[in-house]
């Protein structure tokens, strides 16, 4: 599915948080988002997942859905957004019961998205029995059982620890190698947008707007070996230093405030 | 430099150690001595039971060596001895049954009403609007004062005890039920939003788990308060009831009974407290 963003501006009373943001995410393309605090990153996943109506401007999608698609975007969120009285299966059953599916299909759905995040045999655990790691890995599974066409990810590592964070990583790759899925990425982790991305979109501080967009040559499967090291040291020299500008800036506008 | 800086470098901060050694004292080999003791909450079930025993003990003695008239403090034994009374002659049952019917019914009533009313004004902000004024103004009376004007509607009889008891637990179950609603995590209605729940899954899935830890802990409030009114009104009027039961041997002078009647109510309260528990335990196992 494609995302199409055009003249997006949002303003929270009178803060304006983004400012003209166009931008068209191609079929399967993962674009990463990178920007300061505060300069609307959350705000433009929200619109683009129709959770938060933008000020002015549109946001459309087009393009093929994947057979028994249940929610075409779907939201992968930084604290995760497990309900705490369920059970792992039962908050992957919460995004399915709405929907007229045969009992067989529910649990074949549930099923495959546990087994494919190793979380078969914690089915019966709840939310407060795991680990960080394990959680998000649940909050991915429930994002598989409804066959999404678009992921929206919300930071979904900021909550996690170097280690969890590095497989988590792998986890997504093996989602992206699988699934064409097109997925917009929120993140204030360079590792992470050198190693997912397509291309990576740097917001300025508030009100965001497109700084840059930079597109990383190096197919994601080959970024691990010795010959892309060049480039991705290129890229990310870059992307720091358009980051550190605009935080930089950001934290000079709040002192002088 | 200006003289009142020392001028000897001893009194100086102490300089950087050398590269690769320490500077100072030198600490010979020795065991890290414990410092982390005290501050924390230990269990010392034993005491609690020490104590109690103790003063039932003090107590008892006072009043075996005349030191207080038993008229006026009966000891231990002595209320001992008319609870067994009590549930001998069958009037503890007659007058528990009679108490804890008026709980159960008014108590019902009102936390019905109250969750009704508070789940409204939880989700409908139309509902909040009208009804946080009303709440703040009928919150504050004492309940217990609107008796006799419930007793001139509904007679002297039943009605009006189970209305002074509804009536007090209400507002508090209203109160209880909005901000539980309030504090239910606002990222879980997100997430079920972005997911497509419907209107009515969003309420049954998340709003509802998500409020009962806010409604259990307003039951606990709301018992102590039927507990509390069911007495006074019975101290009004009722022919049978532990309110009842415990002015009328005040009447009489008998201390024994007086106190087993107040005993008996304590016990209530610590049933329905661990009745409570119970529940809490088994429904929010997942906190
Ligand atoms: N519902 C809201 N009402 C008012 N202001 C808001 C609201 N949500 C966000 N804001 C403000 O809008 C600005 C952008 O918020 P947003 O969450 O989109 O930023 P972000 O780039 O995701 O920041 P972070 O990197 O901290 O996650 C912030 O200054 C925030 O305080
Ligand atoms: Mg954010």
């Amino acid at each position: 599915m494609r995302l199409l963003v055009s003249e997006l501006t949002h303003r929270y009373e009178d803060l304006t948080v983004l400012d003209g943001i166009d931008l068209t995410l191609a079929e399967g393309e993962i674009l990463a988002v990178i920007g300061p605090s505060g300069c609307g990153k959350s705000t433009l996943l929200g619109i683009a997942g129709g959770i938060v109506a933008p000020t002015a401007g549109s946001v459309r999608v087009e393009g093929a859905v994947p057979d028994g698609c249940l929610n075409p975007i779907t939201f992968i969120f930084q604290d995760f957004a497990l309900l705490p009285w369920r059970t792992v299966e039962d908050n992957i059953a919460l995004v399915l019961e709405h929907h007229r599916l045969s009992a067989a299909e529910r649990r074949e759905r549930t099923e495959t998205g546990l087994r494919r995040m190793g979380l078969w045999d914690f089915r019966k655990a709840l939310p407060k029995q795991l680990s960080g790691g394990m959680r998000q890995r649940v909050g991915i599974a429930r994002a598989l059982a409804v066959r999404p066409a678009m992921l929206l990810l919300d930071e979904p590592l900021s909550a996690l620890d170097a280690q969890t964070r590095e497989l988590l990583m792998d986890d997504f790759l093996g989602l992206w190698r699988r699934e064409k899925t097109t997925a917009l990425y929120v993140t204030h982790n360079l590792d992470e947008a050198l190693r997912l991305a397509d291309r990576v979109c740097v917001l300025s501080r508030r009100p965001g707007r497109i700084r840059e967009l930079v597109t990383i040559e190096e197919p994601r499967e080959r970024r691990q070996e010795p010959s892309a090291q060049a480039h991705l040291a290129e890229v990310r020299e870059r992307l720091w230093h358009l980051m550190k500008a605009e935080a930089q800036m950001a934290d000079r506008e709040i002192a002088r405030a | 430099m200006p003289d009142s800086l020392p001028a000897s470098p001893s009194a100086m901060p102490p300089a950087r150690p050398p590269a690769g050694g320490a500077a100072g004292r030198t600490v010979a080999a020795q065991p890290v001595r414990f410092r982390g003791g005290g501050f924390t909450v230990k269990r010392h079930g034993w005491a609690a039971l020490a104590a109690f025993a103790a003063l039932l003990a003090v107590w008892e003695g006072v009043s075996r060596l005349g030191l207080a008239s038993p008229l006026f403090l009966p000891p231990p034994s002595a209320v001992g001895r008319a609870l067994a009374g009590m549930v001998a002659d069958g009037s503890l049952w007659l007058n528990l049954k009679a108490s804890l019917a008026r709980i159960a019914v008014g108590w019902v009533l009102g936390t019905l009403g109250g969750m009704l009313v508070g789940f409204a004004m939880g989700i409908f902000s139309t509902a909040r609007a009208v009804g946080v004024p009303l709440v703040s103004a009928f919150f504050p009376i004492p309940k217990i004062a609107l008796l006799p004007l419930f007793i001139l509607w509904f007679g002297i009889g039943e009605p009006s005890k189970f209305a002074t008891i509804g009536f007090g637990v209400f507002f508090p179950t209203v109160i209880a039920t909005y901000s539980a609603i309030d504090s239910v995590p606002r990222n879980l209605i997100r997430m079920a939003q972005s997911f497509g729940l419907p209107w009515g899954a969003i309420l049954r899935s998340i709003v509802l788990p998500g409020a009962l830890p806010g409604i259990l802990a307003g039951f606990r409030i709301t018992a102590s308060i039927a507990l509390i009114l069911v007495v006074a009104a019975e101290m009004i009027g009722a022919e049978y009831g532990i309110g009842a039961f415990v002015l009328m041997a005040g009447n009489l002078m008998q201390t024994d009974t007086l106190l087993a009647g107040v005993l008996v109510l304590s016990l209530m309260g610590l049933a329905i407290g661990t009745v409570l528990s119970l529940l809490e335990r088994r429904l929010l196992n997942w906190r």
